[in-house]
């Protein structure tokens, strides 16, 4: 439950974004902010100084104030970074949820055609299936970004920009199907050969109503324990592509990129990638929980192996 | 061994209890039984499931693992208390002068391991011997079990032999220390019906060839006739009845027995409709009315005689039952109780 | 045993085949892309792109370029980068290797030394303080980004305490283990710990809850009858089944491992293995080094399965008949 209510408050502080953005931090935080200024104790200084440490190269940006403006500190374009973190985390949770549901939906497809019709469907779902598995997800993951995102995706009437958060979106979702397909494949199985299947089978239901009333309602609350978990997967997973720069696209945010920023930073102001990684952590904590609770009410002998 | 062990039972549960603490209150599984196994003897205890059968002689070995079990009484095993023992004293009686099969042998063998793997390991657990002589009188007991072929298949897996083969390897293992007292949990009900006959004959040549007492835990009326010197019958971890089996079989005092026995079907040609069962279910052990006969809610001939619960009483020469019935008419009052049933159960059908 | 391996060794051939044929197919068949643009790299000239359609056979059947593909990659070895003015590939791939190799069986044996015994000690000690704590690593393992931990682990080694607790961690970086194995281990130590701390508290997890399962069932009775003691009812029947489950596991993440948080480990750390090389040319849209990449971890990847598989069996002789 606590987990729950850690969520829920993380959601709301990243819905909350603008108003911060407008009212608290008094900043944009998606332009750059190379020559802005920031006043303290009645001085004005620049957020942005030359750096001093190091071969002389870069910025060093202002650090953490703990006051409304430049909570965290700014980036190496000085922009708020806790604007920019609120932001982020918007992206960073409306992919990983909408990819886990992606992700969830297809699974349960696959899962379930392969495992009720059997056979000939099963073997080509299934070998497609030990492929995908067999083939590391960060792999997948990387080659189906590298070929996307800079350049735009057409499929019939829809065109998808470079830029656009659906295509991580779309790459994640599939690339753990195997994950959650494997084991409703195995429950299909062997719900197929209980008896109130069976029964109904020998009562002559047909198959699109032995689906809708014996199998689905029987998959769908394993298919509900992985969304929490899945959910944290994938957030992990983006924020993995987007710091290796093939995921979310600049100037947007998610905590990924913006950890990415901070690793410029590291030595002289480590904030900047520390406070999003604390909140990733914080977040798909929470989702683990979340799915384990969900998991206990719902089925207790379910077990999924954790992801990176 | 001196006269007076010779005298002595091997065997001596005194009062035994075994209770378990829950959230509502403490449960007596057995509650405070008292039984002797003589040497060389076949005892066999009877009684539906949740009789408290297994889990007397479970704990008599110490061998129930929940925190939560408080086990008291006396379990005299030539001369020593077990119940007295910590778990390193107990080890060394374990395997080596008590042995036990239980129901499942499907599950009862560690998957990973060879049937002469799981030999080879209890005799090296008691005795100092080479892994090869342990091997080979893994050999020798495969064969004494009648497992054909036995030097290659001491080296296969629990998996790649049936029910009945995979209980015989259970069984070797229980042998393999020759011990003084064999403990056989529902050693046949998870068979076939042909394989428990095998199995039953094999544990009775073994018993006569080594020499071991056996008590041997059954729901089945009929196992029981079929090999033991002596009978308990058990109802909701009390004693109901005990005596030497013919007296047992063939006059039956308590109710609850007359009911056991209702549930075989008779080996004389006669044809039934239905075997008679005994009405309502099995005393649930955490019921907290507890000082009365036990059985009562589910006897005939209850009446408020029942209550308090009747102490064992001896009829014949070894013979005991608690039953309020007066004890000359039990015949007349068992063949009323099997024409009640046989009326009820053909009205129903 | 043989035949089992043989077939398994069959399926991972075809596994590793159908990887090839989807890498090529998301990389030379994706619609709206142009595979000869990308190869030739950003602002390629005209004449790079005619080179690179006629090396590739851009203008041939889809099946031939996959066949001139795997040509330059496993047969003639000469797949060069155009991105960088035609370096070799497949040398930069063979000398990473050992970098990844390195870090990940290094991290994997702590990880599952780590585990074993957490997940043993919680079995024999549960409802004890053990428990809580290997839920919790479990959860933080899972849900802690691994590159994030690694610039934590940099910036406190590195950097703020590099000065005094941590004078001896050397630089970041990899250091060949001909040059011996004291510094081989000591600048490995760090990204072998990042790894490990992440999954060996999901294993305990695993472990544990298998163990526990185990511990319930009638062979354990029956072992305990037989009169061992307890700690080898532990170790060599409970231990010993639930290991089938953790085997299965570790084929799992150890592939994934090569291809993925491996690479965010060797980015984070320095390391010039197959990860970081990816990744370098993930920074160029160096797209046959990516290829060669890719595909040479996938190897990896099925080989390290087809190992676990055979672990399997060895360990579960009921599967050795399948």
């Amino acid at each position: 439950m606590a987990a729950l209510v850690v969520l829920i408050l993380i959601i709301l502080m990243c819905l909350a974004a603008p108003l911060y953005e407008n009212y608290v931090a008094r900043t944009d935080a998606f332009t750059s902010n190379v020559n802005g200024t920031y006043v303290v104790d009645g001085q004005t200084k620049p957020v942005l100084e030359a750096s001093t440490e190091g071969l002389g190269l870069g910025v060093n940006p202002i650090g953490p104030t703990w006051s409304s403006q430049f909570f965290l500190g700014a980036d190496n374009q000085g922009r708020d970074v806790m604007a920019r973190m609120l932001f982020g985390g918007r992206n960073s949770l409306v992919i990983g949820f909408t990819s886990a549901i992606i992700c969830c939906v297809l699974a349960g497809i696959v899962g379930i055609v392969a495992g009720y019709f059997g056979n000939a469907v099963d073997a080509v779902l299934s070998r497609a299936l030990d492929v995908l598995w067999a083939f590391p997800v960060y792999l997948l993951a990387i080659c189906l970004s590298v070929v996307l995102i800079n350049s735009s995706l057409t499929i019939g009437p829809v065109t998808l920009n470079s830029g656009s958060i659906i295509l991580p979106i779309l790459i994640i979702g599939i690339v753990y199907v195997p994950y959650v397909a494997r084991p409703i494949r195995g429950q299909v199985l062997s719900l197929r050969e209980r008896e109130f299947v069976q029964a109904a089978v020998g009562a002559g239901a047909a198959d699109l109503r032995l689906l809708r009333r014996e199998i689905l309602p029987n998959v769908l609350p394993t298919i509900i324990v992985f969304l929490p978990l899945m959910t944290a997967i994938n957030m992990l997973t983006e924020s993995a592509l987007s710091f290796l720069s093939i995921g979310v696209q600049p100037p947007d945010a998610s905590w990924g990129t913006i950890i990415n920023d901070g690793v410029g930073l590291l030595y002289t102001r480590p904030m900047v990638a520390i406070a999003p990684g604390i909140m990733l952590a914080i977040t798909a904590v929470a989702l683990n929980l979340l799915g384990d609770g969900v998991r206990d009410a719902l089925d207790p002998k379910a077990r999924l192996r954790g992801g990176v | 061994m001196s006269e007076s062990m010779a005298a002595q039972p091997l065997l001596d549960v005194r009062d035994l209890r075994v209770s378990f603490r829950t959230r509502s209150g403490t449960v007596d599984a057995v509650d405070g039984i008292s039984f002797t196994v003589g040497r060389g003897e076949v005892l066999g205890i009877v009684g539906e499931s949740g009789s408290g059968k297994s889990v007397s002689m479970l704990s008599v070995l110490g061998l129930i693992d929940n925190p939560n079990c408080v086990v008291e009484g006396e379990v005299i095993f030539q001369g020593e208390d077990l119940l007295k023992l910590d778990d390193k004293e107990l080890r060394r009686i374990r395997g080596k002068e008590i042995a036990m099969v239980f129901q499942d042998p499907m599950t009862a063998l560690t998957p990973v391991y060879t049937a002469g793997w799981h030999i080879s390991e209890q005799i090296r657990a008691h005795e100092k011997v080479s892994k090869k002589a342990a091997h080979a009188r893994a050999i020798q007991l495969l064969d004494a079990v009648g497992i054909p072929n036995s030097t290659d298949r001491v080296n296969s897996y629990p998996h790649e032999f049936s029910g009945g083969m995979r209980q015989r390897v259970v069984i070797a293992m229980a042998l393999s220390c020759n011990p003084s007292l064999l403990i056989a949990d529902e050693p046949t009900t998870a068979l076939d019906v042909t394989i428990q006959a095998q199995i039953l004959e094999l544990l009775r040549d073994l018993q006569s060839e080594f020499g071991s007492s056996i008590v041997l835990i059954t729901h089945d009326m009929g196992v029981v006739s079929q090999m033991s010197d002596r009978v308990l019958v058990m109802y909701g971890g009390r004693l109901a009845e005990a005596g030497p089996r013919r007296a047992l079989m063939r006059d039956p005092l308590h109710p609850y027995t007359w009911g056991l026995m209702g549930s075989i079907p008779p080996t004389d040609g006669t044809r039934v409709e239905r075997l008679a069962a005994i009405p309502g279910a099995p005393i649930n052990p955490s019921d907290p009315d507890r000082d009365r006969c036990l059985f009562s809610s589910r006897c005939g001939f209850a009446s408020d005689a029942c209550r308090p619960q009747p102490g064992l009483v001896e009829h014949v020469h070894g013979h005991l039952d608690a039953c309020v019935l007066p004890y000359d008419q039990r015949p007349a009052l068992r063949l009323e109780a099997l024409t009640t049933v046989m009326t009820e159960s053909g009205a129903s059908a | 045993m043989w035949r089992f391996a043989g077939k398994r060794a069959i399926a991972a051939l075809l596994v590793l085949f159908a990887i090839s044929v989807l890498v090529f197919l998301i990389f030379f068949a994706t619609p709206g892309v142009d595979p000869a643009a990308r190869i030739a790299g950003r602002n390629a000239s005209q004449e790079t792109l005619a080179q690179v359609r006629q090396s590739f056979g851009l203008d041939q059947p889809i099946w031939v370029q996959y066949g001139v593909m795997m040509r330059h990659l496993f047969i003639d070895r000469d797949l060069t980068s155009f991105v960088n003015r035609g370096a070799e590939v497949i040398p930069q791939v063979q000398q990473a290797i050992p970098v990844t190799l390195s870090l990940v069986i290094g991290a994997a044996v702590i990880w599952v030394i780590l585990a074993l015994v957490m997940g043993v000690l919680a079995t024999a000690y549960r409802g004890t303080a053990i428990d809580p704590i290997i839920v919790v690593l479990g959860v933080i393992g899972v849900s802690l980004p691994v590159y994030w931990l690694g610039e934590v682990v940099n910036l406190v080694t590195q950097s703020r305490l590099h000065d005094t607790i941590f004078a001896w961690v050397p630089s970041l970086g990899y250091v060949s283990l001909s040059e011996g194995f004291g510094p081989w281990a000591l600048h490995l130590l760090f990204p072998w710990l990042t790894l490990a701390v992440l999954y060996a508290g999901i294993y305990a997890r695993v472990l544990r809850s298998e163990m526990v399962g185990a511990m319930n069932e009638d062979y354990i009775r029956m072992a305990r009858a037989k009169g061992i003691g307890e700690w080898r009812v532990l170790l060599r029947h409970a231990l010993r089944t639930s290991l089938i489950v953790v085997v299965s596991l570790f084929g799992l993440d150890f592939g994934a491992l090569i291809g993925g948080a491996a690479l965010l480990t060797e980015v984070v750390f320095g390391l010039q293995g197959i990860g970081k090389l990816t990744y370098d040319s993930l920074q160029n849209f160096d797209l046959p080094v990516i290829l060669a990449c890719v595909l040479y971890a996938a190897f990896f990847v099925v080989l390290a399965n087809f190992i676990v598989d055979l672990l399997y069996a060895w360990l579960d002789p009921r599967v050795r008949h399948v």
